[in-house]
């Protein structure tokens, strides 16, 4: 036996306790509001949605629905880029990161769609499309929720194996590795489905959204945006945890990060380059491109231009001059532009024609903050103590490597 | 209550009763006998004794009907009135419009609700049921922001006209409102009769209507037809929803998901062999 194994004695108690120092900033700042923001939870449960949030019956959803669930969604999209890219096509230059977007992909779907639970009026009726309580099977909402749920699951499979390592089991984590491949290929197709799904969704929104934005397309333009805001997410967090858990990054993961940055970048741009193509024939086919005058379409034009034209040219020149600075600019932009674009479809190219318009109460932000503060914690937790970023147990590379070989004679 | 239009309420309430209903509930364009209001703004008043009946009818807070501010804006339903009159001024001509739920025939919100909480009687009106997760994804889909929504309520319900249909319907009455109206604003039949009473007004006094029947074709046909004087969009309506039902902008999107769920894994299932066979053979 050697001698890593029986260092790495499991035990339960030990690994739930925090680790020191308890007052960091990052527990200053987010403690007092996710005690706030559960505060704020029980009275939204009390005495209904209308208590901490600004909905109205013109604006049915709101900062919740726009925020926790269309951005993290499309934030979560790394999870099933990188699989495929690693996994599919075998671009082993991702291996470092694959397990730490399944991560971020697991969590952000707990989290994020189960954020859902806080916006549904009647949350005792939530499994209802689960149970057959009843299957409203030609809703694209009963579409999107099995896949969130299925997909959820499927990461938790993809998952297990970093769970297996960090409790010892190693008889878990052979069992679930072979099916590691099938979990990888089903959740793929799962999240085309609901990455277009949410999109999908504003379909019948086809009276109330402002025409620059709706369009047949719109769960294609969903889903390729949730392409590259998925993978902006993996650059903008992978270099926020290379430095917050500099101590845990494995080697493989400390050296290889440059170039994988580098490498999303060049994927970004073609996959930006692919949708601001297909938003360019959207106004064309729609014949819209005439309102681009009036005032939705300059916050239309600053949408396309300012957050997507000019990250992808950021993307295209951070790659080739390997600026990681200007990569993670591109990110950043990247990003806010998909805060934009999915807030259009829920409040602001939303009832467009609404003379009193929808904002967010401060409740609902905090409670929002509270949900993204949690989720950083559970991350946190996970990070210091499963190997995701950190080495992997050497039972567990050795047989990974091993498996490697018997592929080698029996392919697949 | 007329010796005809009773008549017509008997026929549509023993054919509910006695089960004569049409089977096929996700028709393909309106069904000829679903129950139907016509509602002819030339004969409106804006009584709102209609408002009146239909708090009653559905224990909602009654409205003050002597208040006649209510006309000074325009109002929307509300979880608390499933029923609004609206005044608009055509030239000199003051126009009254009573708007409701619709009773699509082939409703967004019904093809939105991921639970079935929103469905089709058999005789035509939609109606809510408790089962409703309160997702909301209806108001998002609802072309006329019919379902409104109880925000501060624990319990919150989808509240919306029910076109009377479990407590009235059911036992052959007509819709309260429809019964309340002194002018015969509202009338109650089926489908194909109120078309054809509808056509016969326009046809017998030339000049009084414009030549269109709102809700015959209008977002593939709804239950409550509607008469005027002036063009629709002056009086309110949407006149740029189109005739496609709802539910078929959907359906080539989840046809196409289908498709993905099937075809995709095989594919990639290939493509994961053959970027390993590469790796192996390099
Ligand atoms: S008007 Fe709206 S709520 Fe009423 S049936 Fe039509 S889609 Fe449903
Ligand atoms: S709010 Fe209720 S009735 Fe409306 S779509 Fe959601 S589950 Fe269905």
């Amino acid at each position: 036996m050697d001698t890593q194994t029986t260092t790495e004695t499991f035990s339960l108690a030990q690994e739930l306790k925090p680790k020191r120092p308890y007052l960091t900033p990052f527990n200053v700042i987010t403690a007092p509001v996710i005690l706030l923001g559960v505060v704020l939870i029980v009275m939204r449960f009390a005495l209904g949605l209308g208590s901490v949030t600004n909905l109205s019956q013109d604006f049915p959803w709101g900062l919740w629905i726009g925020f926790d669930v269309l951005v993290g969604i499309a934030f979560a999209g790394g999870s099933y880029v990188i699989s495929f890219m690693y996994y599919i096509l075998g671009k082993k230059v991702y291996h470092p990161i694959v397990r730490v977007t399944v991560l971020n992909g697991f969590l952000s779907y707990s989290f994020y769609a189960g954020a859902l639970v806080l916006d549904l009026g009647r949350p005792w009726n939530a499994f209802n499309f689960l149970i057959g309580n009843e299957f409203g099977v030609a809703s694209v909402m009963f579409m999107v929720a099995w896949h969130f749920f299925l997909y959820t699951l499927l990461l938790l499979v993809e998952f297990v194996p970093a769970i297996a390592e960090w409790i010892g089991a190693r008889r878990l984590w052979r069992a679930v590795n072979w099916v590691n491949l099938v979990a990888v290929v089903l959740g793929i197709t799962i999240a085309l489905g609901h990455q277009s799904g949410v999109g999908g969704l504003f379909l019948l929104a086809k009276a109330k959204i402002h025409p620059l934005w709706y369009s047949p397309l719109i769960p294609l333009l969903f889903l390729v945006s949730s392409m590259f805001a998925g993978l902006c997410m993996v650059i903008f967090e992978g270099s926020i945890t290379s430095r917050a858990f500099r101590a845990r990054l494995s080697d493989e993961m400390g050296s290889t990060h440059d170039t994988i940055v580098i490498s999303l970048a060049k994927v970004c741009t073609g996959i930006m380059a692919v949708y601001l193509v297909l938003k360019i024939f959207d106004l064309l086919r729609g014949n819209t491109w005439s309102l681009l005058s009036t005032p939705f379409g300059a916050w239309y034009l600053l949408e396309v231009i300012g957050f997507v034209v000019i990250p992808g040219a950021l993307f295209f020149s951070g790659a080739r001059k390997q600026s990681l600075s200007v990569i993670k600019t591109a990110a950043v932009m990247a990003m806010i532009g998909i805060f934009i674009n999915r807030f259009n479809f829920v409040f602001i190219a939303y009832n467009w024609t609404e003379p009193v318009r929808y904002y967010p109460s401060w409740m609902e932000i905090v409670v929002t903050l509270t949900v993204i503060f949690t989720e950083l914690w559970v991350y946190r937790w996970a990070i210091n103590r499963m190997p995701v970023i950190s080495e992997r147990p050497r039972w567990a590379r050795a047989h990974e490597h091993d498996r490697d070989n018997d592929n080698r004679s029996q392919a697949v | 209550m007329n010796r005809r239009t009773f008549l017509k309420t008997m026929g549509i309430g023993s054919g509910i009763l006695l089960g004569a209903r049409p089977r096929i509930i996700h028709a393909s364009g309106p069904l000829p006998d679903s129950a139907t209001v016509l509602v002819d703004t030339t004969r409106c008043i804006g009584c709102r004794l209609c408002e009146e009946a239909c708090a009653q009818a559905n224990s909602l807070p009654e409205p003050d009907l002597s208040d006649l501010t209510v006309f000074d804006r325009k109002r929307s339903t509300s979880e608390t009135a499933f029923t609004v009159v609206n005044r608009y001024m055509a030239g000199d001509a003051e126009i009254h419009v009573k708007t409701q739920c619709m009773h699509c025939s082939d409703a967004a919100c019904v093809s939105s609700c991921l639970v079935n909480a929103l469905k089709k009687e058999k005789e035509g009106p939609i109606s809510w049921h408790t089962n409703c997760m309160g997702c909301r994804y209806c108001m998002v889909a609802c072309p006329f922001e019919m379902p409104k929504f109880e925000y501060h309520s624990a319990a919150p319900r989808i509240r919306k006209c029910t076109f009377c249909y479990a407590t009235r319907l059911v036992n052959g009455q007509k819709p309260a409102c429809v019964e309340a109206c002194p002018m015969e604003a509202l009338s109650f039949g089926t489908r194909s009769e109120m078309l054809q009473e509808a056509k016969g007004r326009i046809a017998n006094a030339p000049g009084t209507y414009v030549n269109h029947i709102y809700g015959e074709h209008e977002v593939g046909g709804t239950s409550w037809l509607y008469l005027s004087a002036v063009p629709f969009d002056q009086i309110g309506f949407r006149t740029d929803l189109g005739t496609t039902p709802y539910p078929v902008l959907t359906k080539g999107y989840l046809k196409t998901v289908h498709g993905i769920d099937l075809i995709v894994p095989p594919v990639l299932f290939g493509l994961a062999y053959l970027s390993r066979r590469k790796r192996d053979n390099d």
